[in-house]
């Protein structure tokens, strides 16, 4: 069908973004301040064997030259060890990227869990109390900086009532899942805000449709109303918002990661640019926006699934 | 009437607006027989389309809907949710002026029949699905087996107001209430979408409210008429009665505008009568009307007109509330 060369067209796109996102990050590490040889010895290191260490690594060629170098090695799928961990990038980035992933997903879930059933109520019962306390709670959501919410989070839910983990990864899925579980509900607080606001707007709009009145003159119930006419074509819009706020959950999740001890590649990347750990950085940037792009991808599909009109 | 499928009793229908209340449709009474098409003509604004939502309380939340709209024995405006539902559809069914808007784009033709008649019946998918193709066909939409697949968009205008008909009538409805369902449509298509919902009438005994701002269109298809000013029915009888000798000064001035309908073509047998506008605007209808609605804009009106004519029959079941009716006649 069209649809699956839609997808291999995407696909094929992404590389172009690739090799765009591989040059800038290869070229911006390199204009950071300070190298890796300098951070890896300390202040006392000579220069002597500062110069030594960067020509063993190939830092002293000039930055075309280690680009090429990058380059040829890269298309053979080696992007280089880690010059602070000593370990191959792909391995590293293998580690921590599932763990980053699972946390985004589970945080779009249990947000869109939350943000639906209650922008749907919130609607319904517009400029009542329902929808007046809905939005306010969602308020205090939106505007509570995410450290805060995880470290409160922390203290109720795994302090003192030991229900959850206070930090860490697990073993197996359903380990993962539990320690990932306060991380996410940290995330998911203001994402759920977001989608509401978006949501409980369009089905405002989509409630004063005249489709609404014809389904409504067949007679149908209540409930399919709102559930087959209303929340599909209400979804449209909002699905672009969580496609792209999920997005920056991938590369955002630093401040969570680090609060909750969750080693995922938010906290990768930030330890990363603190070392000048090259490697890392252009790899881990390569590999974001490949997630990225596929997220785009999915929520592409999602919307043609929804609206027809969209599939042309 | 033992016929009689809907008696509406005085109708009045209030908007709580923020610029606060509009009086939309007052003291409307309105019956409709079994199997006869009923034309509701006013200019836009005069209350036609918001009285035929109400007869199945089809109106949003600020709406205040007051008097009786008695179905087959039963007060519409009375009924608990779920016992409204069971006629909606299934009894009385509604077409859009615009089925672009009024069909979900994002369901199927099929689909939209098909929660009709899941809501409405006890057929199975597979009956579901026969009696989808044959609604189709109904209608006059060909292949139809790959039609019911389709979206609203996927078809073209004449084609989308034939598929909300196939939806509305899937449930068999005994009264069509239609609103302006011509109005959106070529030229051309607009003669065929109204000579299929005549055939429908016709051949499947169904009743028909016909809202419209087109006199031509009522001429052509209605049994009877009831022309709206400003809220309030103020000429009713059969199309011959109303259209050959208006009784309200409204619909004799209306009916000057419109090419070869004037009254006086028909005695000075001249095909091109001139053609009069009429001056003015309706009145507001945020603040109470005293007297008669169209006075202000009325070539006949006098000083009795300050106080708001009673609809008189004349005998032969042709009423007006206009104290120039029987000078209108005279003419």
């Amino acid at each position: 069908m069209n649809r699956l060369g839609m997808v291999g067209l995407r696909l094929l796109q992404i590389l172009p973004t690739l090799v765009l996102i591989g040059v800038v990050a290869f070229v911006l590490v390199r204009l950071l301040p300070g190298d890796p040889v300098s951070n890896m010895l300390g202040d006392h290191a000579t220069d002597a064997t500062i110069a030594r260490l960067q020509a063993q690594m190939g830092l002293d060629q000039p930055i075309w030259v280690q680009f090429l170098l990058f380059v040829r090695h890269a298309v053979q799928g080696d992007f280089g060890d880690s010059i602070a961990y000593h370990v191959p990038v792909a391995r590293l980035i293998a580690e921590r990227l599932p763990v980053t992933i699972t946390l985004a997903a589970l945080a779009t879930l249990i947000a869109i869990g939350l943000a639906v059933p209650l922008a749907f109520i919130s609607a319904v019962n517009a400029d009542r109390w329902p929808d007046y306390l809905i939005r306010a709670v969602f308020q205090v959501g939106l505007s509570s900086p995410i450290f805060y919410v995880g470290l409160l989070l922390l203290t109720v839910f795994a302090a003192a009532l030991r229900w959850f983990p206070v930090g860490g990864y697990g073993e197996g899925i359903g380990d993962h899942l539990y320690h990932l579980f306060l991380p996410a509900v940290a995330l998911a607080l203001s994402f759920s805000a977001v989608i509401m606001r978006s949501l409980r707007a369009s089905i405002l709009a989509v409630l004063t449709a005249e489709f609404v009145d014809f389904a409504r003159s067949k007679g149908l119930s209540q409930r399919i109303i709102l559930l087959r006419h209303v929340l599909r074509n209400a979804l449209i819009s909002t699905v672009t918002l969580i496609g792209l706020h999920m997005g920056s959950l991938l590369g955002g999740a630093v401040i969570t990661e680090s609060v909750f001890a969750v080693p995922g590649v938010g906290r990768l990347m930030v330890e990363s640019i603190f070392a000048r750990d090259y490697t890392v950085i252009q790899a881990l940037t390569m590999a974001l926006a490949v997630v990225v792009s596929l997220t785009f991808l999915a929520t592409d599909l999602v919307q043609m699934w929804l609206d027809p009109r969209a599939a042309k | 009437m033992s016929d009689t499928l809907l008696q509406v009793r005085d109708l009045a229908v209030t908007f709580e607006t923020r610029r606060g209340r509009v009086q939309a449709v007052s003291g409307v009474d309105l019956s409709v027989r079994a199997g006869e098409i009923v034309g509701l003509v006013g200019e836009s604004g005069s209350g036609k389309s918001v009285t035929l939502r109400a007869l199945t309380r089809l109106l949003h939340a600020n709406a205040r809907i007051s008097g009786q709209v008695i179905w087959r024995g039963e007060d519409v405006l009375a009924l608990p949710e779920n016992r409204l539902r069971a006629i909606r559809g299934r009894e009385i069914a509604m077409i859009f002026q615009e089925p672009m808007t009024a069909l979900n784009p994002v369901l199927s033709i099929g689909r939209q029949i098909d929660e009709n008649l899941v809501a409405h019946g006890s057929l199975d998918q597979a009956g579901r699905r026969r009696r989808a193709l044959e609604l189709l066909d109904m209608v006059g939409i060909a292949s139809a087996a790959q039609r019911l697949e389709n979206f609203p968009h996927e078809f073209s205008g004449g084609q989308r107001q034939r598929a909300m008909i196939a939806i509305a009538l899937a449930a068999e409805p005994r009264l069509l209430l239609a609103d302006e369902p011509t109005t959106a449509l070529d030229v051309t298509i607009q003669d065929q979408i109204l000579k299929l919902l005549m055939n429908l009438s016709t051949g499947l005994g169904m009743a028909m409210v016909l809202v419209t701002h087109d006199l031509g269109v009522v001429a052509q298809s209605c049994d009877r008429v009831c022309v709206m000013y400003a809220g309030r029915v103020v000429e009713r009888g059969s199309v011959e009665q109303v259209f050959g000798r208006p009784r309200h000064a409204y619909t004799d001035a209306l009916l000057r505008t419109m090419p070869g309908f004037g009254p006086s073509s028909h005695t000075e047998g001249a095909a091109r009568a001139r053609l009069v506008p009429i001056e003015g605007q309706p009145p507001r209808l945020d603040r109470p009307i005293l007297g008669c609605a169209f006075a202000p804009r009325c070539t006949h009106a006098s000083a009795q007109c300050e106080v708001r004519p009673e609809m008189v029959d004349d005998g032969s079941g042709h009423e007006a509330a206009c104290f120039a009716a029987d000078a209108l006649v005279a003419v």
